[in-house]
């Protein structure tokens, strides 16, 4: 075991957590667009768009994480790239499909004026997250608890053999905390019926949500735990219940910064009992992946981590330099008329 | 059904439709950076009016781009995981830094450009966008380097029968990447130059129809105003014939850049691929003529009917060396040295499946290189001229009012794309039968190549491949549909379908017909005119 694989394996865990605790909240506000919002139909469509403006200059960049873990596995561990995307095709389809459709219904949805296109595009826009938050905690999962690969890393027994307990566990378990901690979110990013809405949640239906995300971490646990993956464990749950007191005293932003403990130190102790192996083989131990038989070559990995080192403190910096241009709470008062695209031309009678 | 086949279709329909927003999205970005930056500098309303209305047809353009970019990069792993073992050590490098160097910034600022409207100081603002088109060019450099690297292996040696990476920068610098970033650059120039032209002429020519614009006995343009649509003021006109103007002057140099670019790329295929240099000609043989015309079964792999109908002496020469005697080697002539270099058949290894041991087959699809390869100059070169006769037509100030040659314009769009399309789909399937070309010439490395046959995912089966292909391709269909629609949408409703306080301070009564049916604009809820708030931060947005 080198050095540098150790340095990537974390590098790769932490853009993971990155992606988790960023697009996390933008999964679930995505969500919430089909079942988060009451009262009429005014009210309501004014809920959606206070929701989708307080992640609308955020979005993009958080799902970055995603493209940006995905390129690094592929550059540190290539062997892990590899035998993780082609054997879960079907799954991985699915959430190609569904970040599509949420995409680009975050920027058409309001590029016309009509009731059936916006419901059209709140619907690819809730679906498409949840396919996607499903479909990416199942395949990181499969990552922890293992995958039918052969010895050359290849997938046994047709496009289905992955799907398990623990796909599902995952699946779940990121769906579930995408919803607690968009909510956690909205209250503090928004004001209105949607902020009075948010609050209420996370005192109510929080906890039966984080359950499926609590079953993965206890999981893995049990498979491959060590004594620093449970002192992870213990972190992660006292930041649990600080954000449930938070919650409950109405502390918005201590809420919101204890399911970030939460997410970072549940997650952290996934990665820290998986390490070394990067996908067990459900087949056989010998065929398990690990950082020291799927890595590239130690120049390979010395240039990436030079290329790391100046990069992601950078992208740290300007991102929450981002956070901070709009740090302002989105309100109904900050939602201007939808308006109506026009042809420019003489209206003739 | 071969999986080798549906993933080879995949990977071509997802990558030329991705390369359809791409080129729009690096062009226009830039122009609209240059729009900003003259408002920033002169406080002039037309300024501002075209970085709203440019800049809105881009944020449509992008986010389709942004959608489709994904896929990209998840089906090497998915579709084609021996080739990401293989290539493993040097090809997810640049990936790793287009996301780190180039994604986070252009995804972030874009973010920070749309909402900070109003919220930023205007140099701020301006430089948030600077920042995203930047990094938008940036990562068109790092994938090129990655595809580069497949048509000229660099900067590795062969370890176990494996490449690895042994220098960065020749990667990095590799001559093939240089000359093929500056190429689609140029070529994304020609295609931001071809949209402003066509939609600008539609907007000048729609305003001589309404007779809002006429022309003088002189033949320059009279401006005038319509107190009756939005936005139809005399800034209106200068906001079309500065983008009308600037667009042909930057499809005309781009164009020019593409020509040069086109030539080193040219040359550098003679020494790097000498068979798809070939190919492209539907060169039998060895000799120095450019073939402008031949003729020959479509499917053609080998020589015995093509013909020749016009050649021009010494030209294939000097696109490939610089002179007019360079006897440059045929199909005929190159084959059997490719047989003796690579073998003959696929190794007799389990692994390829099907394909081990057949044999294989070295000249590529001879009717794609050969028409791509005149497809990309022939439509390059018409929207040249056709801007060069734009800037002509336009010198008076406005369009000539002919609806033909306004249909001309807006056609003139599509020309650009299609030659961006025709040259990525010449240069990748002139590589074949290789994913990863092996290079003759001594600055390749010995030995480094893959078949491209040998590349796929061996535990992928092909209902998957087609489950994805289908499913990709029909929401790429719709997506194609939608936006094509929000564009034309967009476009006909001009700067102030891009900026509503335009449409506000003009009569309100009239803001009815939506031109779009009885079911579209009319009777939408939340439709009352409301004030925009002061801390009113998202009107350009959602």
């Amino acid at each position: 075991m080198e050095p540098l694989q150790i340095v990537w394996f974390g590098a790769i865990a932490a853009l993971w957590i990155g992606y988790l605790l960023l697009e996390g909240f933008d999964l679930g506000v995505g969500m919430l667009m089909l079942v988060g919002v009451r009262g009429d139909a005014e009210q309501r469509e004014q809920d959606r768009r206070v929701m989708l403006n307080t992640i609308g200059p955020v979005w993009d960049g958080n799902e970055v994480w995603l493209i940006t873990a995905g390129a690094a596995i592929f550059a540190a561990f290539p062997l892990w790239y590899a035998s993780l995307f082609s054997t879960l095709y079907v799954a991985l389809t699915l959430v190609l499909l569904g970040l599509i459709m949420r995409a680009v219904a975050i920027e058409y949805r309001g590029k016309r004026n009509t009731d059936r296109w916006r419901t059209m595009w709140t619907w690819a826009l809730g679906l498409g997250s949840f396919v996607s938050a499903f479909g990416i905690g199942a395949a990181l999962a499969l990552t922890t608890t293992g995958l039918p690969i052969n010895e050359y890393g290849d997938r046994e027994g047709g496009p289905l053999s992955w799907f398990s307990l623990g796909a599902v566990l995952g699946g779940l378990g990121v769906v579930g905390f995408s919803i607690v901690h968009a909510q956690a979110f909205l209250a503090l990013k928004s004001d209105g019926p949607v902020r009075e809405r948010a609050n209420r949640f996370a005192r109510s239906w929080g906890l039966l949500l984080l359950l499926p995300i609590v079953g993965w971490v206890l999981q893995v646990q049990f498979l491959s735990g060590s004594v620093w993956s449970w002192a992870l464990v213990v972190v992660a749950v006292l930041a649990l219940v600080g954000s449930i007191v938070a919650a409950f005293r109405r502390r918005e932003g201590w809420t919101f910064v204890g399911m970030c403990g939460f997410l970072v130190a549940g997650a952290a102790a996934i990665f820290t009992a998986a390490f070394p192996v990067v996908i067990p083989s459900t087949l056989d131990p010998a065929f398990d992946l690990t950082i020291m038989n799927a890595s590239s070559s130690s120049y390979t990995l010395g240039v990436m981590t030079i290329v790391a080192s100046f990069g992601l403190p950078l992208v740290l910096a300007y991102q929450a330099w981002s956070y901070w241009v709009f740090r302002r709470r989105v309100g109904p008062e900050s939602i201007p008329a939808a308006h109506t695209v026009t042809p420019a031309v003489h209206q003739d009678a | 059904m071969d999986p080798l086949d549906i993933a080879r279709w995949q990977f071509g329909i997802t990558t030329v439709y991705h390369f359809l927003m791409v080129p729009l999205t690096i062009g226009l970005g830039a122009m609209t950076v240059y729009f900003q930056a003259r408002w920033v500098r002169s406080g002039d309303d037309r300024w501002l009016r075209m970085t709203k209305f440019w800049g809105k047809l881009y944020l449509i353009n992008f986010i389709l781009g942004v959608a489709t970019g994904l896929v990209q990069e998840f089906q090497f792993g998915m579709a084609w995981s021996e080739y990401s073992r293989f290539v493993g050590d040097v090809f997810g490098a640049p990936l790793a830094m287009e996301g780190l160097l180039a994604f986070f910034i252009e995804s972030t600022f874009l973010g920070v450009w749309i909402f900070g409207w109003g919220r930023l100081p205007k140099k701020v603002h301006l430089t948030s966008l600077v920042l995203a088109v930047t990094a938008s060019w940036v990562s068109a450099y790092f994938i090129i380097v990655a595809n580069s690297w497949m048509q000229h292996p660099v900067g590795v040696e062969l370890v176990d029968g494996r490449p690895v990476l042994t220098d960065i920068w020749a990667v990095l610098g590799n001559n093939t990447a240089i000359a093929a970033y500056t190429h689609a650059l140029a070529g994304s120039l020609a295609v931001a130059g071809g949209f402003l032209i066509g939609i600008s002429w539609y907007h000048l020519w729609r305003r001589r129809r309404d007779g809002i614009d006429t022309v003088g006995a002189d033949g320059q343009v009279i401006v005038g105003e319509s107190s009756q649509v939005p936005s139809r003021d005399r800034t209106d006109h200068s906001v079309w014939i500065s983008s009308l103007r600037i667009g042909a002057v930057v499809a005309i140099f781009g164009f020019a850049a593409v020509s040069i670019t086109g030539d080193i790329q040219g040359k550098l295929m003679y020494e790097q691929q000498p068979m798809k240099m070939a190919a492209a000609e539907a060169a039998c043989h060895t000799g120095t003529d450019f073939s402008v015309l031949s003729l020959g079964d479509p499917g053609t792999r080998d020589c015995s009917s093509i013909v020749t109908v016009i050649e021009v002496p010494g030209v294939l020469s000097f696109l490939a060396k610089g002179d007019f005697t360079t006897e440059v080697p045929g199909i005929t002539e190159l084959e059997p040295q490719y047989q003796e270099m690579y073998g003959t058949t696929i190794p007799d290894d389990p692994r390829y499946g099907a394909h081990a041991g057949t044999e294989v087959q070295y000249v590529p699809l001879m009717w794609v290189t050969y028409w791509g390869f005149r497809l990309m100059i022939g439509l390059g070169a018409i929207s040249a001229f056709a801007a060069a006769v734009a800037l002509w037509l336009t010198r008076k100030g406005t369009v000539p009012s002919s609806i033909w040659i306004m249909r001309l314009a807006i056609l003139g769009i599509v020309a650009p794309f299609a030659a961006n399309s025709a040259g990525w789909i010449f240069t990748e399937l002139g590589r074949q039968p290789f994913v990863v070309a092996p290079n003759p010439d001594p600055s390749g490395v010995d030995g480094v190549f893959m078949y491209t046959a040998a590349a796929v995912s061996p535990g992928v089966t092909a209902g998957e491949l087609l489950f994805s292909t289908i499913s990709l391709t029909l929401v790429y269909g719709v997506l194609a549909i939608v936006e094509i629609a929000l564009l034309v949408k967009y476009t006909r409703g001009g700067v102030a379908a891009a900026m509503p306080e335009l449409a506000a301070h003009h009569d309100e009564s009239d803001d009815h017909d939506d031109g779009d049916g009885p079911t579209d604009g009319d009777g939408a809820d939340g439709e009352k005119p409301r004030k925009a708030a002061s801390d009113d931060v998202l009107a350009f947005a959602y």
